[in-house]
């Protein structure tokens, strides 16, 4: 069973046209990185499986666990088990983030009739994912990404997908403005989630990633199409070639 | 929409003064008598009147208000809902603008501090002393009124260098249940030097079909190296109407927070004046405005730094949801002696819906030139980003949108340093923004 499917998705914002066609099928327990030049498409995919309302889907569908993924509201989505690390988290001042992850995991768990964690138990939780990804007590304090460093932001991302535990994550870029410390607690965070339920699609313009997730599948996105589809192999080809061959043979592809 | 004064009934208004009891001292029944002929010329205002530019009175002058008899009807179990939680409470009740003493609570004042009915003290120095004379009735039509029609209203009172850490609670109940009411609550606010004080003055009615109009005035003294905490609270019901006066002096070294929270109303009004008379005296102003329904609410302040060194800083929000209108006008004033002051304004409004509205004029007026001033007014809609932040983690539209909300006016009530009062507005604001998404 295919725990993602996206089949032949088109999509639009402000009129452009953005994706036009996307195939892409995960299932559980694969990780498949997606890797492309800037402004092939990459980040709108992300968007619009996390659900993002200013984007307009043309065409095609997107089956998640077998139902009409795009029918659903974000926060359905992610009561379902689908995780965005966001390419730019958001500061949310005023609204501590101890406070806005147990809402978050209390709501999910609501919608599972799991009955809510008290205090007590999330703060075990939260301990225990702390660790995880190197973050101290005084940031689960602080206001929601507010005045974190841009690897705090990051790697509070992680953070949270570590305590909502989701099916499938969407890594948007994780790693850009990344230190190489940063870079090894992110992919520590995501290694550490892997298992043969989980799936996640990292999203990244560098190869330097994938040399800490290793993924099972790598596709290129180039003018809103997979346009080749590999193993981890071919991310290390991509790293030494750039990406100009693959436009090159996408340019040909389209003329025959 | 400009009505002339002319057309409105000022003359049903002098009859309540000529009807009212009048066994006050002579010193009193002067001003009041002055105050009515303040009244008479001045009339009502009217959106002519650039300071009630947004504020229509004309809907309030509709009504046939009457003050109310002196029985009082009011049991614990009515004003069970309104009560801070704290124990020890100490509490003045006054029912229509009179006082309740058997639902009052004063046993735990200690030695040092007068907490009572004002119409108990008029031979008190303090009441002497500064009655009549912090809200001044001659350009103000609606302290005038009050200050003809008064008959009771909180005093409280404290010694010299007397520290109270306990918050003295004033609670306003209009009760419109047999008729439309009018209150006209006179509150009177002495810190003695070197003292300190907490108070919490809030305004609530009793469900009804009938208006009530509640038109207090309080003044404040503050003498020197006193402080002053003082949380207003107006949360009346959405047909109710609430014109409200509070001025305050401060003297040397002193200092004053005062907290304007509105989270009800038909149509309100508060007019805060501020001044710091002496040298480094210090004044926080915090408010607070959550509207929905119809409701218009209008803040207007004034802070006049009449003196060099001195202090103030205020910062307004507001949520407007539905259909309510808010209006921020705020000025600050520093005459040409007051060198080194420093003195900040900002008002930030969040509009909740495609309906709400809110008018906000931040004024700068400064005659000095060796002063720190800033003021600024922003107003926008809930960020739309956070928003989908919050509900890509599974947190639902509502919930979110409380979230956000709630951080946004909890910036203002962490800084109240009554918890009883913190905790009670909290729950009051969370319970309204999670209502008003419907």
């Amino acid at each position: 069973m295919q725990l993602l499917e996206v089949k032949n998705l088109k999509v639009k914002i402000d009129g452009k046209d953005i994706l036009n066609g996307v195939n892409l099928s995960v299932k559980p327990g694969e990780v498949h990185a997606i890797m492309g030049p800037n402004g092939s498409g990459k980040s709108t995919l992300a968007s619009v499986l996390a659900g993002r309302e200013e984007y307009e889907v043309t065409g095609g569908e997107v089956l998640y666990k077998e139902k009409n993924l795009l029918g659903f509201s974000p926060e359905d989505r992610a009561r379902m088990g689908l995780f965005l690390a966001f390419q730019y988290p958001v500061e949310i001042p005023g609204v501590t983030n101890a406070n806005f992850l147990k809402t978050a995991l209390n709501e999910i768990r609501k919608s599972k009739n799991l009955a809510p964690l008290d205090s007590k138990d999330f703060l075990i939780l939260m301990k225990e994912k702390m660790k995880l990804v190197e973050i101290d007590k005084s940031m689960t304090q602080r206001s929601v990404n507010e005045g974190f460093s841009g690897g705090e932001k990051k790697r509070n991302e992680i953070f949270q997908m570590a305590i909502l535990e989701p099916e499938l994550s969407v890594l948007d870029e994780t790693d850009s403005g990344l230190d190489i410390d940063a870079l090894r607690i992110v992919a520590n965070g995501v290694n550490a989630l892997r298992n043969k339920e989980r799936s996640f699609i990292v999203i990244t313009h560098y190869q330097r990633l994938l040399d800490y997730i290793v993924p099972d599948f790598v596709h290129v996105l180039y003018k809103g199409r997979i346009v080749k589809s590999g193993g981890k192999d071919l991310a290390l080809e991509l790293e030494e070639r750039g990406y100009d061959w693959i436009k090159d043979e996408s340019t040909e592809a389209a003329k025959i | 929409m400009n009505t002339p004064s002319s057309n409105i009934p000022i003359a049903d208004y002098i009859s309540q003064f000529q009807k009212a009891e009048k066994s006050f001292s002579p010193q009193l029944m002067d001003l009041k008598k002055n105050a009515i002929r303040s009244f008479e010329q001045l009339g009502f205002p009217t959106t002519r009147n650039e300071e009630w530019k947004y504020t229509n009175v004309a809907g309030l002058l509709k009504n046939n208000f009457a003050i109310s008899g002196n029985e009082l009807l009011l049991t614990q179990n009515d004003i069970e809902q309104f009560l801070p939680e704290e124990d020890d409470l100490i509490l003045l009740v006054f029912e229509n603008g009179k006082f309740n003493s058997s639902l009052s609570q004063i046993s735990a004042l200690p030695k040092g501090i007068i907490a009572g009915n004002l119409r108990e003290y008029p031979d008190h120095h303090a009441v002497k002393k500064h009655l009549g004379k912090i809200a001044l009735h001659k350009n103000e039509s609606f302290v005038a009124l009050n200050t003809a029609l008064f008959q009771q209203g909180a005093f409280v009172f404290t010694d010299k260098n007397v520290i109270f850490e306990k918050a003295i609670h004033l609670l306003f109940i209009n009760d419109a249940r047999n008729n439309a009411t009018v209150s006209y609550p006179r509150n009177l606010i002495v810190a003695s030097p070197g003292s300190s004080v907490k108070i919490s003055e809030s305004y609530y009615s009793i469900k009804a079909v009938n208006p009530s109009f509640c038109n207090p005035v309080t003044e404040i003294f503050i003498d020197d190296n006193a402080s002053v905490e003082f949380c207003k609270i107006e949360s009346e019901n959405s047909n109710d109407f609430h014109i409200d006066y509070t001025s305050v002096f401060l003297r040397k070294n002193s200092t004053l927070n005062i907290h304007t929270i509105t989270t009800g109303g038909n149509l309100v009004r508060n007019n805060l004046r501020i001044e710091l008379q002496q040298q480094n005296g210090s004044a926080y102003l915090n408010g607070l405005y959550v509207t929905s329904g119809e409701s218009h609410v209008d803040n207007h302040s004034f802070v006049d730094h009449a003196s060099p060194d001195c202090y103030s800083n205020e910062l307004y929000k507001g949520l407007l949801n539905e259909k309510s209108h808010g209006v921020f006008n705020g000025k600050i004033f520093v005459r040409r002696d007051a060198q080194k002051t420093n003195a900040y304004q900002s008002n930030k409004n969040i509009i909740l819906s495609d309906d709400a509205s809110v008018n906000a004029k931040p004024q700068l007026e400064i005659y000095a030139d060796d002063v720190k001033c800033s003021h600024g007014a922003t107003t926008g809609q809930l960020d739309e980003e956070a928003m989908f932040y919050l509900r890509s983690r599974g947190i639902g539209a509502i919930e979110a949108r409380a979230l956000l909300t709630n951080a946004f006016a909890e910036e203002i009530l962490d800084k109240i340093t009554i918890p009883s009062i913190k905790e009670k507005l909290k729950a009051l604001i969370h319970l309204k923004m999670k209502k008003g998404n419907d």
